[in-house]
């Protein structure tokens, strides 16, 4: 694992969908060791890039980095990724799962998984069929903060919970981080993520129009993070 | 006492606050140990650099201490967080009257509000 450095660098990023800019000519860099949200409004880019950063689709253009290296085996071993959809199997029960995923990653730690269960109070013996909506999406943030990554990328991870359930999630998320990771929040709901992000990035239309300190923004414009949001997205 | 942290203002300042209010009001007792950084982070749900940066300041300040292998204290010394509560006082203090002021109160009504609201309060 390198040390120094950003443990993401986009460099003229774009991905073209038929023609179309998902995402355009993108540079950004992400230091070690930050908890950084990736806000945008629906269809700004926020899953185009992620899913670019764990290999699921191949840059147009451009260049992108992790660990200094493309994406690939060798980064995937280090990027655990939630994505923003079910992907586990409905058949399975959790505990199949924690089993399942030790199998896939060495870096997986299965006793955290348990503790993690425990706390947010899911029964291991249950199959995942017959949970909600709100329970598989705690499953499978637990199955990802269960390793020991050096970058978690968490694509809409509070969208499908209650409010109250919100920062169940947020302290699971901050609790189980690897030492030194960094970890990528996709999400439309500043509010709710706001105060554990140390940076946030604005996307919009492809393009990074802001990537800066949510501290910084707080004492130099007096304002939530959501309010500065909902100035730069207003139609 | 809850955290209660808003976003609309910076999070590094309202830490400190409330750390030194719960150092004062004797929920962290003199000596106490304190969670890990990441235990108090997700406690207040907020950014564990941002509470580790406030932990730092409070430590510069004297009301709290590190020990390498053990972790992080409570200063033990108890004239420092009798200022501290004295400081604290005497700015609410100043801050209610000013306040009165300019709700147009006269410094007599103002006492006198005030002794009421001390009796009312020590009566019960």
């Amino acid at each position: 694992m390198l040390k120094d450095g950003y443990v993401v660098e986009c460099r003229g990023l774009s991905k073209m969908y038929k023609g179309f800019p998902a995402l355009n000519k993108v540079d950004v860099q992400l230091e070690r060791g930050k908890i950084i949200g990736l806000v945008g409004p629906n269809g700004s880019g926020k899953t185009t890039l992620i899913k670019l950063l764990n290999g699921l689709l191949v840059p147009t253009e451009g260049e992108i980095l992790i660990n200094g290296i493309a994406p690939g085996p060798e980064t995937k071993a280090r990027v655990s990724y939630l994505p923003d959809n079910n992907y586990l199997s409905n058949w399975m029960r959790v505990e199949q799962m924690i089993e399942f995923y030790g199998d896939f990653y060495p870096d997986f730690d299965a006793k955290k998984a348990y503790a993690m269960l425990e706390s947010l109070g899911l029964n291991p013996k249950q199959k995942f069929k017959t949970m909600s909506k709100g329970m598989k999406e705690k499953v499978q943030l637990v199955l990802v903060m269960s390793r020991e990554a050096d970058l978690y990328c968490l694509d809409e991870p509070i969208a499908g919970v209650d409010p109250a359930a919100r920062d169940y999630i947020l302290r699971t998320i901050i609790s189980n981080y690897a030492e030194g990771a960094t970890v990528l929040i996709s999400t439309h709901l500043i509010a709710d993520v706001e105060k554990v992000l140390d940076e946030v990035v604005f996307i919009r239309n492809g393009e990074i129009i802001r990537h800066t300190s949510v501290e910084e923004l707080r004492e130099k414009y007096d304002r939530s993070v959501d309010a500065l949001f909902r100035e730069e997205f207003k139609c | 006492m809850p955290w209660d942290i808003s976003s609309e203002k910076s999070v590094y300042l309202q830490l400190i606050d409330v750390i030194k209010q719960k150092i004062m009001s004797g929920e962290y007792q003199p000596g106490q140990r304190l969670p890990s950084v990441r235990e108090l982070a997700a406690d207040a749900a907020v950014n564990p650099n941002t509470m580790q940066r406030a932990l730092t300041e409070l430590e510069r300040e004297g009301l709290l201490y590190t020990q390498r292998t053990s972790g992080r204290f409570v200063s033990e010394d108890a004239g420092m967080i009798e200022g501290l509560k004295r400081s604290g006082a005497e700015q609410k203090a100043r801050e209610f009257y000013l306040e009165m002021v300019q709700n147009g109160l006269s410094a007599d009504e103002i006492r006198r509000l005030l002794e009421k609201a001390i009796a009312e309060e020590t009566k019960q």
